[in-house]
């Protein structure tokens, strides 16, 4: 056999089996020191900054002060809660591109009750029904792309994510209606304050906090312990051995994404009546679509999400108080924050692979 | 030696000067950063006020009309800012919401409208008379429309396209939102135009939007495409400016007149002024009074007489003589004998107006709810609508003979 046949490449990337909880530390430790150095290169080179000023100005953006991290964590609740909506689907293998707009739909309806049964109706009642109209509208918004995956095997990733223009419309729609002259539509309710959530603590998110902390575990266990975790698991594995155990598949897309799509739609109530009091097309915020990140990142482990959710916050309010601190274009302070971001990702790939290098090939275990 | 002296003795006197000055520290909240000619404007203004009476200010950029901007005056008021300043009537209702909270900052909320009538000791509201240099970039486009006329560069033979069935001249007009800011500026502009050539019909086109380029391109397009010969705007972009000096260098006989910024350096040849705020009065004066301890109007509106709002630099496009009657204009509105409302100018429905009661009543439309009762007041005062007056928001909301506003 020629020599050149078997010759060996000088890297080779292998998958690895397992890795000690040690070595994954150590390989993400490595990524944000190497992000913090190619940013200082950056900051000290583009922006002439000093890098060391800049990293302090990113930590003052969530922890300077105690509103600074209460609203960090306030941001946070929104971001990890439509991540854990989002955990059933994904682990169903079912791409639910969509959260975006099951938001908004959520946010919509809240909106839509606060408006014409605000200062009408006992305070319960219209609590009630925000929540009950939000968690109807996301589920629909859920349901209707699964329907036709299960019936027709639509491709669920274009479906789901044309549902967010549709709900992107219908937002932009009614707040033209509900601005009337005015130019823009503003908080609700401003002189009654009904349907906004009593302030706890001295925050009206309080509750959104509580919510999310409960579902955050209530999340972790049905994945992971209940009957219906196992068979979202096995479906997402594969359709076949699915149906050849006995679980019916169309029923269980479709519970899926109607579970997804209503906390999604609850994630739109909370945001309405906890936090913003007022809704326009940016009222989910590209959330939708960074929450698939933190799902994936996380293996659907929703107490990992949690995590990742206040990293990506704390590089947010991080970049944002650079770009006020410099006077920087806000384009740089994103710069910053998203090489520290890319390392943090790229690092997933040496921990879940590793490289082998000519002459090495003893090392590896086949 | 002397000069040590004068030195300390100059030290001295400035920090004692200081001293006698309330502390004054701007948080300053915008809707866009540089890149945008409406906020590039009011940042601008900001810096000429703060460097000259010597006062810090922290920025927020890109801040929209939402939750966010609750947010970022609470943040400057925790870095130690004592005067909120936001730049966008979207932003009126957050600020309201945070003067409730706290009562010892005070909150400008610029183009706002009901800070006088919210029972809000600290909350402010500051426009300029931006419908008297509109006016005054009217004249400077009739003046324009006059000479292509004069040397029959447009007439109905080569240009049918350009009148209406009754003989007027076609004039386009680019506008953010059907409401009473937008019309009282088209309206002071139309009849700027009207002021020099009286036979002119206008179209009104909405983009539904403070700044979108490609919108605003597209409505100056389609303005064109009917036959529109000067393109007006109440809109932030260079979307129209730019789509004008295209299509006129396409042969078109087309013009443009700006908002915010000098529109030159977009369209060369097409621009031939713009209506501007010169924000940095607005601003100097506002914050000095903070700094003497006086309490700011509720509402503060001013014009040509004390320099708030100017045109910028003439085109070379612009006719000759235009300097002249400009000036000759600006002169008139400066001393007062000159209305630009004057209601022997204009018609509603074929009749001289006589009487306009303005309500200022602020309702939430969503709810069809009264959120701040307010006053009517009749607007027509000695033969002239007073905009501006009883709040510095333009409340001038007819919609004159002369002026056809597409509704989509």
């Amino acid at each position: 056999m020629n020599k050149t046949a078997v010759h060996e490449p000088l890297v080779r990337v292998i998958k690895r089996d397992t890795i000690s909880l040690k070595k994954k530390l150590l390989i993400r430790a490595c990524a944000i020191i190497f992000a913090l150095i190619i940013d200082a290169v950056f900051i000290y080179f583009v922006t002439g900054l000093n890098p060391l000023g800049v990293y302090q100005a990113m930590i003052r953006g969530t922890f300077s002060t105690k509103m600074r991290f209460s609203w960090a964590m306030r941001d946070l609740a929104s971001l990890l809660l439509i991540g854990i909506a989002l955990a059933p689907a994904f682990r169903m293998h079912f791409w639910n591109i969509g959260a975006e707009g099951q938001v908004l739909m959520g946010a919509l309806a809240t909106a839509a009750v606060m408006i014409y049964y605000g200062g009408r109706v006992p305070s319960w009642m219209l609590y009630s029904a925000m929540l009950a109209a939000s968690i109807f509208a996301g589920a629909l918004w859920g349901f209707i792309p699964a329907w036709f995956k299960a019936h027709f095997n639509t491709n669920e990733t274009l479906f789901t994510l044309m549902m967010n223009y549709v709900a992107i419309q219908l937002v932009s729609c009614s707040v033209t209606i509900w601005r009337g002259q005015a130019s823009s539509l503003g908080k609700l309710n401003v002189k009654t304050k009904a349907g906004w959530f009593p302030s706890i603590w001295g925050q009206r998110y309080t509750i959104n906090l509580i919510v999310v902390a409960i579902l955050t575990v209530a999340m972790y266990c049905y994945l992971r312990y209940s009957k219906h975790g196992y068979e979202i698991s096995v479906v997402g594995e594969s359709e076949n051995t699915a149906r050849y155990a006995g679980i019916n598949v169309k029923h269980v897309i479709i519970r899926t994404m109607i579970l997804s799509g209503a906390l999604a739609g609850l994630t739109g109530f909370l945001i309405v009546g906890g936090r913003d009091q007022a809704i326009s097309t940016g009222t989910a915020g590209g959330n939708g679509f960074t929450a698939i990140i933190v799902a994936w990142l996380a293996k659907f482990n929703t107490f990992i999400m949690a995590l990742i959710s206040f990293l990506l916050i704390f590089l947010e309010k991080g970049a944002a108080e650079i770009a006020s601190t410099y006077n920087l274009n806000d384009f740089a302070s994103d710069i910053i924050a998203g090489i520290i971001l890319f390392c943090i990702l790229g690092s997933e790939f040496f921990i879940h692979y590793q490289a082998v290098f000519r002459g090495h090939a003893d090392k590896e275990v086949c | 030696m002397k000069k040590l002296i004068a030195l300390l003795v100059t030290a001295i006197l400035c920090l004692t000067a200081f001293a006698a000055l309330a502390e004054v520290k701007i948080g300053a909240v915008m809707l866009g950063d540089e890149t945008e000619g409406y906020t590039l404007a009011h940042i601008n203004g900001i810096k000429e006020a703060a460097e000259k009476l010597g006062i810090e200010v922290l920025w927020k950029y890109k801040v929209p009309e939402d939750q966010t901007c609750y947010d970022s005056a609470l943040d400057l008021i925790g870095q130690g800012c004592n005067l909120i300043v936001s730049n966008s009537y979207g932003h009126q209702s957050y600020m309201a919401l945070a003067a409730e909270e706290f009562p010892d900052v005070t909150f400008l909320a610029m183009t706002g409208d009901f800070a006088a009538l919210s029972g809000l000791d600290n909350l402010k509201n500051a426009f300029t008379r931006i419908y008297e240099s509109r006016y005054v970039s009217g004249v400077v486009a009739g003046m324009k429309l006059a000479e292509l006329l004069e040397t029959g560069e447009l007439s109905p033979e080569k240009q049918p396209n350009s009148f209406d069935a009754d003989g007027n001249v076609k004039i386009g007009y680019v506008g953010a939102f059907s409401y009473a800011e937008v019309v009282s500026g088209y309206t002071a502009f139309f009849l700027g135009i009207r002021s020099i050539v009286p036979n002119v019909a206008m179209e009104v086109m909405y983009t539904n939007s403070w700044c979108d380029i490609d919108k605003e391109g597209a409505a100056a397009e389609a303005l064109i495409s009917k036959g529109c010969v000067i393109i007006g705007q109440h809109a932030d972009s260079t979307g129209a400016p730019a789509a004008t000096q295209k299509l006129h260098d396409a042969g078109n006989v087309c013009y443009s007149v700006g908002y915010n910024v000098d529109m030159l350096p977009t369209a060369p040849s097409a621009a031939l002024t713009s209506a501007t705020n010169v924000w940095a009065v607005c601003y100097t004066e506002l914050f000095s009074a903070m700094q003497n301890g006086e309490a700011l109007p509720s509402d503060w509106a001013k014009g040509y007489d004390d320099g708030a709002v100017a045109i910028t630099e003439l085109g070379s496009s612009c006719a000759a003589g235009t300097a002249e009657k400009v000036a000759e204009v600006e002169a008139a509105l400066r001393d007062g004998t000159l209305n630009v409302f004057d209601t022997s100018t204009f018609t509603v429905n074929g009749e001289t107006v006589t009487s306009v009661p303005c309500d200022m009543t602020i309702m939430d439309f969503a709810t069809n709810s009264v959120l701040y009762a307010g006053e009517t007041y009749e607007g027509i005062v000695d033969g002239a609508f007073k905009e501006s007056t009883f709040r510095c928001a333009p409340y001038f909301a007819l919609r004159i003979d002369g002026i056809v506003e597409d509704v989509e």
